[in-house]
């Protein structure tokens, strides 16, 4: 590949697909003023489209015999309703609950099943699209796989919980249980103030721990995943009228096939895990210890 | 040289310690999701939701770690610190 001159070498081609369009460089590790334009396109859009399906079905619903259509969205919504149940015990806040978890799960299916495009179809339109407009020619089509946007999910999520909280607990309920759980409080004043600052380091570090895990899992599958997408793309790239080169296209082929059905349980699993640890997060604000 | 060498060793620790430990848990509990199935075939479904979420859960960490592993081992990105080593 590299005699040609032109054709990108393999760690070229792989930094060139993870590198997102962006209003300007990042040069911190934290830097809020740039904007992962593709990302938020997709997401965007994307949540649209989800929005549009589901609102589709809800428009065109018979009480008679259901097509497929509307079938399918039915199993689905019955199943996040029947998970909602199991862990939000509260029918009132299930009234707002479980439309978000749906939400969450139709949107995060949608922008994982983005990985199951060809990896190189948008970035390859994007490269003569792209400079064409003006605009670098730089395309990540997958906005989970962009920490970002799974950090920006989880965070909301933190949101709901902490609004939830004091919903449900009130202010000084939530603030005892912040100084007296998970240890309990004592009657001495002494001890009680001990117990009451480890209580309230142990809940801050469950709060940032479940935050982080909860974004982090998300993204990392999806970016593992995109990155051996690339990695299955290269082996095609290295085709040559030679037999080695026509065994790694052919590798490419069975890779590539392999991976994607592979990838279709992850993308699903993921999107659940997701809608599940959101609702087990708002179901244990609910719990008072 | 040697950075390349590490590299690549590294990223066989990482992908391959991180494969032994989410072999075991999904072995462990499968094992435990198949033995309480044989015990109350009725509680299949209900436990069959919560093992997937577990697999997920037992997945997550092997698989960003064989992400990191596979950038390091393709677009390595030590390398560019070398170039800027005062000679």
């Amino acid at each position: 590949m590299a005699a040609e001159g032109q054709a990108p070498s393999a760690g070229e081609y792989i930094v060139h697909h993870l590198q997102h369009l962006q209003n300007h460089k990042q040069t911190a590790v934290v830097d809020f003023s740039v904007v992962n334009l593709d990302s938020m396109f997709w997401a965007i859009t994307i949540g649209v489209i989800g929005c549009w399906l589901l609102w589709r079905a809800a428009r065109s619903a018979t009480s008679g015999v259901p097509g497929r259509f509307q079938a399918a969205v039915e199993i689905l919504v019955e199943i996040v309703d029947t998970q909602a149940k199991g862990i939000v015990h509260n029918a009132a806040s299930r009234k707002l609950v479980a439309p978000l978890a749906l939400t969450v799960f139709v949107w995060i299916f949608l922008m994982n099943a983005m990985d199951l495009l060809p990896v190189d179809l948008l970035p390859a339109i994007w490269h003569v699209a792209g400079p064409a407009i003006g605009a670098k020619d730089y395309m990540r089509v997958v906005p989970t796989a962009d920490l970002s946007v799974t950090m920006g999910l989880s965070l909301s999520v933190l949101l709901v919980c902490l609004a939830y909280n004091v919903k449900i607990k009130g202010v000084g309920g939530w603030a005892h249980e912040l100084v007296s759980a998970p240890f309990g409080t004592s009657k001495n004043p002494i001890a009680a103030l001990i117990l009451g600052v480890v209580n309230l380091a142990m809940q801050l570090i469950e709060f940032v721990a479940k935050t982080v895990s909860h974004g982090m899992r998300l993204f990392g599958n999806m970016y593992a995943g995109e990155l051996i997408f690339m990695l299955i793309a290269l082996l095609g790239g290295a085709f040559t009228l030679s037999a080695s080169g026509f065994a790694l296209a052919l590798l490419h082929v069975v890779a590539g096939s392999a991976w994607a059905i592979f990838h279709i349980l992850i993308i699903t699993l993921q999107a659940f895990v997701f809608m599940m640890l959101t609702l087990v997060y708002i179901g244990q604000a609910h719990d008072s210890h | 040289m040697e950075v390349i060498s590490f590299v690549a060793l590294a990223a066989g620790l990482i992908i391959g310690l991180g494969a032994l430990g989410a072999c075991i848990g999904i072995g462990v509990m499968g094992s435990k999701y198949l033995e309480a199935a044989a015990r109350q075939p009725e509680l299949m479904g209900e436990l069959q939701t919560k093992m997937f979420l577990l697999a997920g859960l037992i997945d997550a960490a092997f698989i960003i770690g064989t992400g990191i592993a596979l950038w390091f081992a393709t677009a390595n990105p030590f390398i560019a610190q070398i170039a800027n080593l005062p000679k």
